[in-house]
């Protein structure tokens, strides 16, 4: 079992299934816009009239309305999904890293080493992310924007080095391994040469819901003001700003709101639609 | 048997002993101590500092702080709050019992529900009912927790005054209302927060449920108990369903931290007096003694949640205790 055609074989997986090909046509609709969208769009950073357009409802010259700072509110949804999308994805990559690393490490090497840094995995989990992110960012004042995705990626791998653990126990007694092993490799190259690239369909489908879950942890922080910090635009901190507008100009927090609820829906549906397409892809 | 049960409390009690060290790292971890952002803020003179310092220990060195931190954990002493200069472990003993209710409501209309609708959508699976309550359940997984309850407390409660939005009991209700009128209001401030924490939640449960009664449908007990000619709803109800109960089981190590989580952002949105309206404020004062006292109180639940779960399934199915 190689790693050829892997990505394509798993795009048309994911493809085959209905809800699958959604979110992929959801999540690239997303991409796009927030990729492209802003040079099209009313900067919100040069508003010429602070007060003038106040809270005005959707239409009239703005999509989706303006905000009670007169900001453009599909402005600031679109900026708010380039910080979201480039936070979790950067924070994942960081925590796959971490969690591959430790799995690999625990589930070859076994005895002392996966013990202790197994039980220290079980207290990790133990503890809620979000307290241990509290914990965390309760110091800072303003936390930079790269500070926030390294706490947000260290703190998210517990549970991927479990996953890979587990793979690396069951690969580890198959032929390809023991012969790798008879054939004189080290440990380093059995590691990451032979293990790593078969733990990579679940690492990839856990990656893809770990995205939700970050966007969703990160929307939230921001809610509490730990997150990402204002003028920069966050889906959290939209709808903390509209709080108390709730009712007088709905759209001010709804659409973000709507906007993290369709992110994240679409990126759970296709790491759904990602371990289907790896089971078919098996059996 | 009781080795098994044994070697399983040693385990937990050694992940509770690690979770209180890495709570204490994490604290120690923020540049600086937890005094010098509450003395930036509030100007105090070096010599009141060092005097808090002395009074919190934090002029000791670290090792011997940590041997303080556990000591007092072990001795149920968490340290003073730096907000409300009193202990953690009353000012957590006031919030326990409202977040208790809050969550374990949510806990329980989770779990039926779920089971209820996860049953439904394996009985009539691949039609549009089973399609449908999969979106709506996964959309709602989705939904900010937050938000959701944000609108919820505008419509429901602001523009419709169906509900109250905010708080656990009604101020002014008169103080010599009976027990009847004070749990309905109690049940009515409730009734937003609870939802909210369900809609959220309650995906994972219908999830596992569905597999696992779709795991039990096809075996041959099922298919006996059709052939004696009892009627679906009989093999359904008194068949599937209890075999499938068993997997769900384990879901319990999986929604604690979910309404732990939950409550933080719920609580908070509703100004609901417990733990994770606590912890959330604790953040904005910085009050570090608090913070961590909540975060051992949630992780020590998880714990103690995960042993009694796999001791259940020990107790329930012996095939567990030798695996």
């Amino acid at each position: 079992m190689g790693l050829t055609g892997l990505p394509g074989t798993l795009i048309a997986g994911v493809w085959r299934q209905p809800s699958g090909r959604a979110a992929l046509v959801t999540l690239g609709l997303i991409v796009a816009v927030a990729l492209a969208g802003p040079p099209f769009l009313p900067n919100p950073a040069a508003q010429p009239d602070v007060l003038g357009q106040a809270s005005l409802p959707p239409g009239s010259g703005h999509l989706l309305g303006t905000d009670p700072l007169s900001r453009d509110v599909l402005s600031r949804v679109v900026g708010g999904a380039r910080v979201s999308l480039a936070v979790a994805g950067l924070a994942i990559l960081v925590s796959v890293t971490i969690g591959a690393g430790v799995g690999l490490v625990a589930g070859y090497l076994g005895g002392a080493v996966d013990a202790v840094l197994m039980r220290l995995v079980d207290a990790a989990l133990a503890i809620p992310r979000l307290f241990i992110l509290l914990l965390l960012l309760a110091v800072w004042d303003h936390i930079p924007l790269g500070a926030l995705i390294l706490i947000l990626g260290t703190t998210g791998w517990f549970g991927t080095s479990r996953l890979v653990r587990g793979e690396v126990l069951r690969l580890k007694q198959e032929a390809f391994v023991t012969g790798a092993e008879a054939l004189g490799a080290g440990r380093a190259r059995v590691m990451f040469r032979h293990l790593f690239p078969n733990t990579l369909g679940p690492l990839l489908v856990a990656a893809t819901l770990g995205v939700g879950d970050v966007i969703l942890l990160e929307a939230g922080l921001s809610f509490l003001g730990l997150g990402i910090q204002p003028p920069r635009p966050s889906w959290g901190g939209m709808i903390f700003d509209a709080k108390a507008e709730l009712l007088t100009a709905p759209w001010t927090s709804i659409f973000p709101g709507l906007a993290i609820a369709a992110t994240v829906l679409a990126v759970n549906l296709l790491g759904d639609a990602l371990s289907g397409a790896l089971d078919q892809r098996q059996s | 048997m009781t080795r098994w049960l044994l070697l399983r409390c040693l385990q937990a009690a050694v992940t509770l002993l690690l979770v209180a060290i890495l709570l204490f790292c994490l604290m120690r971890l923020a540049p600086g101590d937890p005094l010098s952002r509450v003395s930036g803020e509030q100007q105090l003179t070096p010599g009141a500092l060092a005097h808090l310092r002395e009074q919190y220990g934090l002029d000791q060195p670290i090792a011997r702080q940590l041997a303080i931190w556990l000591a007092g954990v072990v001795r149920g002493d968490l340290g003073a709050s730096i907000e409300y200069g009193r202990p953690v472990t009353s000012l957590i003993a006031e919030r326990l019992r409202a977040s208790l209710l809050l969550g374990g409501t949510a806990l329980l209309i989770n779990f039926t529900l779920g089971l209820w609708l996860g049953a439904v959508q394996a009985v009539r699976r691949g039609t549009p009912v089973d399609r449908w309550l999969t979106a709506a359940s996964l959309a709602g997984y989705a939904t900010p927790s937050f938000w959701l309850g944000l609108v919820l407390a505008a419509l429901v409660a602001v523009r419709w005054r169906l509900l109250p939005a905010a708080g656990m009991q009604n101020p002014l209700l008169a103080s010599d209302a009976g027990p009847w009128v004070r749990g309905l209001d109690i049940a009515d401030h409730l009734a937003l927060p609870a939802a909210t924490l369900v809609i959220v939640s309650i995906a994972s449960t219908m999830r596992y449920q569905r597999r696992a009664m779709l795991e039990v449908l096809p075996l041959p007990y099922i298919v006996a108990a059709r052939a004696k000619g009892l009627a679906e709803s009989v093999v359904v109800r008194r068949h599937a369903w209890r075999n499938a109960l068993f997997p769900v089981l384990s879901l319990a190590g999986l929604w604690l931290p979910i309404l732990a989580t939950g409550s933080v952002f719920v609580e908070s949105v509703f100004a609901w007096p417990g733990l994770g309206s606590l912890a959330a404020g604790a953040v904005g004062t910085r009050d570090y003694p608090l913070l961590m006292g909540t975060a051992l109180l949630v992780s020590s639940l998880i714990v103690l949640g995960g042993l009694l779960t796999d001791v259940a399934y020990g107790v329930l199915d012996p095939r567990i205790r030798w695996a």
